[in-house]
């Protein structure tokens, strides 16, 4: 009886949520960058990207304010006779060391960025993500190894409030603050597993399980699409993430254990195999 | 009509038929691309009518709208840029500028052409029968097997590369011989111009890239029809094998694509520039780097396929790598103007808004080369943007750039340069507002290849399609100034563009025009 009491409770402070973060993090129209990061692999990939970008504008304005000076300064009417000069070896030398040390500057944050993200921390819980054409399954073996779909929400039935094409029946939901393993595999077609708001895209294969991982820092509920073409449907495949406190999961978790159908390991394995 | 005009009008038919003269073949490729980017770009303005709003308005469904956009990629590719850079004016200015007296194999030749309309009727077909071909040009299985798409489509789409493999294959070994062999006395190999360099680095690219594709072609082929198990993990096969050989041709083909267009930017910055391009030796050395590094780097299209730290930290930094010789040619031109006596024609024009728009790609490749960051950026529109910056604002213009400095020479008449400059001004802005917002559209985290997109993705999407009108209309300008120029552009002056460094201007524009039959006598 109290475990529904805090389902009911975790659901009204969800939609709370929803309204105060869930559409933020839903694509805005003129957007011209990131959308928020909700984990610490996204806003080290987001200062990652801004250090690179800031590099690469040096360079296309170095580029054109060169090109734009060339123009006046040595255009036919004020420099009518070329020089001859064709081989100026320091300067040359310098124009294959100095990209060579820029690129030095992005290599040495971008491995460690990498690093980070390859090592996966012992996690809390392991949640299974399965793509087929045109929805994702998404399992808990941790927890009895119960398994449900994640369906786009029909155009003309979008839940009020919620974006249209991203929104699904069943959001796979996480705990704040946990390590979650992500598994991801594809009973079909390659599907890609891409949730923007917490820096991570892994592909979903037929015959393998990958994997990957995030802690997610704030509650809300997160958007995302399959992100590899994968037939006719690809454009309605979303992913939501719905992240909440842990006392809630557990609620959640309760409630979900007793409303939808345990997969076993074995009927997983054989799906992958098909 | 009289009987004699009748005539010779057919005999003119059946020579272009047959003609072997590489001028006419160079002549027929232009003319094949200009065809093929036409139906390439109505393509893509239908893509971007339906992508103007939220909804599915104009596409019959998803597998309709996922074949549109294979259809258009693999035409872009394989039969416009690659035939105008190689096939086009590699054809016409190799054998001039190095003094030979045509191709090495002229029949080859011929052959090599002629089996490029063939594919492109099988491509086309593709689209006509069945479903098409819904698999974007990546043609990853499964989706392309024959579950994922039953139906004759995807197995006419592989028909269509393999033609248009081999005629790829045959020029470059045409390219290869003739540029190894047929020199005139004297021309050594690190004095030939920067664009016969850039042909022959392309065609070593090309024998060695194009059979792994043929490969996997071949073995998705058995894969569909033959009961073979190559991709299917049911069968033992791994899907990703299809993925390591397509980007291991994959890679490779974008520096095909691009090293020819770096060609002819050389000789248009050198000859507007009154000087020998800078730093040549450099030049050759950051080509043939290029063309090395190209073969090493294939993974970072699968960053997100599921492969460790080593791998994803190798081809990263290897990535990286290919920036440094990139980076020395954009130099090299700049430093060329540097100094020059700079006159800004039409074909200049068009090379320095290759250069800017270049480096933009450029730009964004290296952000997309850090594994780490790509994770959010894989297959969004952020890669759409980047490999438009250097296809539709990179090769395109040095396709444009190529044929308004050569057109003079091809066709012994002028255009009016008035045309050429709102051309490239319309051209400029309507490409950059198309393109540059799928930057922030793939930040932003849309999707590539979807036919609708959640609401909050609809701002930017209008304006390129805004974008993308001023680009196809200004497109229309080019093959109407193109249809009039032919017939009554006024005719070259000899010294059109002032005093040349290369050989291929030395007979009269005149004598240049490819007559059919004339092709013998024409003969440079
Ligand atoms: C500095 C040089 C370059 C670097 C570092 C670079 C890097 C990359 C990377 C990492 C990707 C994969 C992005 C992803 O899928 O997540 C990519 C995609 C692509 N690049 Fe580049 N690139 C460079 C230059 C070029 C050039 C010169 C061309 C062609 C002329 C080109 C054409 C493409 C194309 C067509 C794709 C998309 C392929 C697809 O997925 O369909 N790139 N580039
Ligand atoms: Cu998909
Ligand atoms: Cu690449």
């Amino acid at each position: 009886m109290r475990g529904r009491g805090t389902v009911v409770l975790g659901f009204v402070s969800a939609m709370m949520l929803d309204a105060r973060h869930g559409l933020a993090q839903a694509p805005a129209n003129w957007q011209t960058s990131f959308g928020v990061s909700a984990s610490e692999t996204k806003e080290r990939i987001v200062a990652l990207h801004d250090h690179i970008l800031l590099i690469g504008v040096c360079i296309v304005a170095l580029v054109a304010i060169l090109i734009g000076f060339a123009l006046l300064r040595f255009r036919a009417s004020r420099h009518p006779t070329a020089s001859k000069v064709t081989r100026m070896p320091w300067l040359e030398f310098g124009w294959t060391i100095a990209p060579v040390l820029v690129l030095g500057a992005i290599a040495a944050p971008s491995l460690q960025l990498l690093a980070y993200e390859s090592d996966i921390p012992d996690a809390q819980l392991t949640i299974k993500a399965s793509g087929h054409q045109w929805f994702w399954r998404y399992s808990y073996p941790d927890n009895g190894g119960f398994a449900y779909d994640s369906i786009m929400s029909p155009p003309a039935s979008v839940p009020a409030g919620e974006p249209r094409l991203l929104a699904v029946d069943n959001r796979m939901v996480v705990p704040v603050g946990a390590v979650v393993r992500i598994q991801v595999t594809s009973s079909d077609v390659v599907h890609s597993f891409f949730m923007p708001a917490l820096g991570l895209q892994i592909y979903a294969m037929p015959g393998r399980l990958n994997e990957t991982w995030t802690r997610v820092e704030k509650p809300g509920v997160y958007y995302g699409q399959c992100n590899q073409i994968c037939g006719l449907n690809h454009s309605f495949m979303p992913i939501a993430i719905e992240a909440m406190a842990q006392p809630d999961f557990d609620a959640w978790v309760r409630d979900a254990a007793t409303r939808y159908p345990v997969v076993s390991a074995a009927t997983i394995s054989a799906q992958v195999a098909k | 009509m009289s009987t004699t005009e009748h005539r010779r009008e057919c005999r003119s038919i059946a020579a272009w038929l047959f003609t072997t003269d590489h001028k006419a073949i160079g002549t027929l490729y232009l003319g094949f691309a200009i065809m093929a980017g036409t139906l390439g770009g109505a393509i893509s303005g239908y893509m971007r009518l339906e992508l103007a709003q939220p909804g599915m308005d104009y596409v019959v469904n998803g597998q309709s709208w996922n074949a549109l956009i294979t259809a258009h990629g693999l035409i872009m590719i394989f039969y416009m840029v690659m035939p105008a850079l190689i096939g086009g004016f590699g054809n016409w200015f190799v054998p001039l500028m190095i003094g030979a007296r045509d191709m090495a194999f002229p029949g080859l030749n011929s052959l090599g052409f002629w089996l490029l309309p063939l594919s492109l009727i099988m491509l086309i077909g593709s689209l006509l029968v069945g479903d098409g071909t819904g698999t974007g040009w990546s043609l990853y299985p499964p989706l392309s097997g024959i579950d994922g798409q039953p139906g004759p489509s995807v197995d006419m789409t592989i028909l269509a590369l393999h033609l248009a493999g081999i005629s790829s294959v045959i020029s470059a070994i045409n390219f290869v011989t003739t540029i190894l062999n047929m020199r005139e006395d004297r021309l050594p190999l690190f004095g030939m111009p920067l664009f016969v360099w850039s042909i022959l680095i392309s065609s070593l690219m090309l024998l060695l890239a194009m059979p792994v594709l043929a490969a996997a072609l071949a073995m998705l082929l058995a894969d569909r029809n033959f009961g073979g198990a190559f991709f299917d993990p049911a069968g033992g096969g791994d899907p990703m094998l299809f993925m390591n050989l397509f980007w291991f041709f994959g890679h490779p083909e974008v520096y095909i694509m691009i090293l020819p267009a770096f060609g002819i930017i050389s000789q248009i910055v050198s000859r507007f520039s009154r000087r020998p391009i800078f730093g040549y030796p450099g030049m050759v050395l950051a080509m043939a780097s290029i063309a090395a590094l190209g073969f090493i780097v294939w993974a970072h299209h699968m960053f997100t396929v599921g492969v460790g730290f080593a791998p994803r930290a190798f081809f990263t930094l290897a990535s990286m790598v290919i920036a440094v010789p990139t980076g020395i040619k954009v130099f090299a031109w700049i430093a060329t103007m540097w100094g020059g006596s700079i006159r800004l024609t039409v074909p200049m024009l068009w090379a320095l808004g290759f250069i800017i728009m270049f480096t933009v790609g450029g730009t964004t490749g290296i952000v997309l080369a850090n594994a780490g960051a790509d994770q959010v950026l894989h297959n969004t529109y952020y890669v759409v943007a980047h490999f438009h910056y250097v296809l539709s604002l990179g090769a395109t213009y040095a396709i444009f750039a190529g044929f308004y400095y050569w057109f003079p020479r091809m066709t012994g008449r002028m255009f009016p340069e008035w045309v050429g400059r709102l051309h490239f001004w319309c051209f400029f802005i309507g490409t950059n507002v198309l393109f540059f917002p799928m930057h922030f559209l793939g930040l932003a985290g849309m999707p590539r290849r979807i036919a609708d997109y959640p609401d909050g993705f609809l701002g930017w999407n209008m304006i390129a399609s805004l974008g993308a009108v001023l680009a196809l209309a200004s497109t229309l300008l080019f093959l109407v100034m193109l249809a009039v120029s032919l017939r009554r552009g006024a005719p070259a002056p000899r010294d059109v563009w002032g005093p040349a460094f290369t050989h291929e201007w030395d007979d009269d524009p005149e004598m240049a025009r490819p007559r059919g039959t004339a092709g013998v006598e024409a003969g440079a």
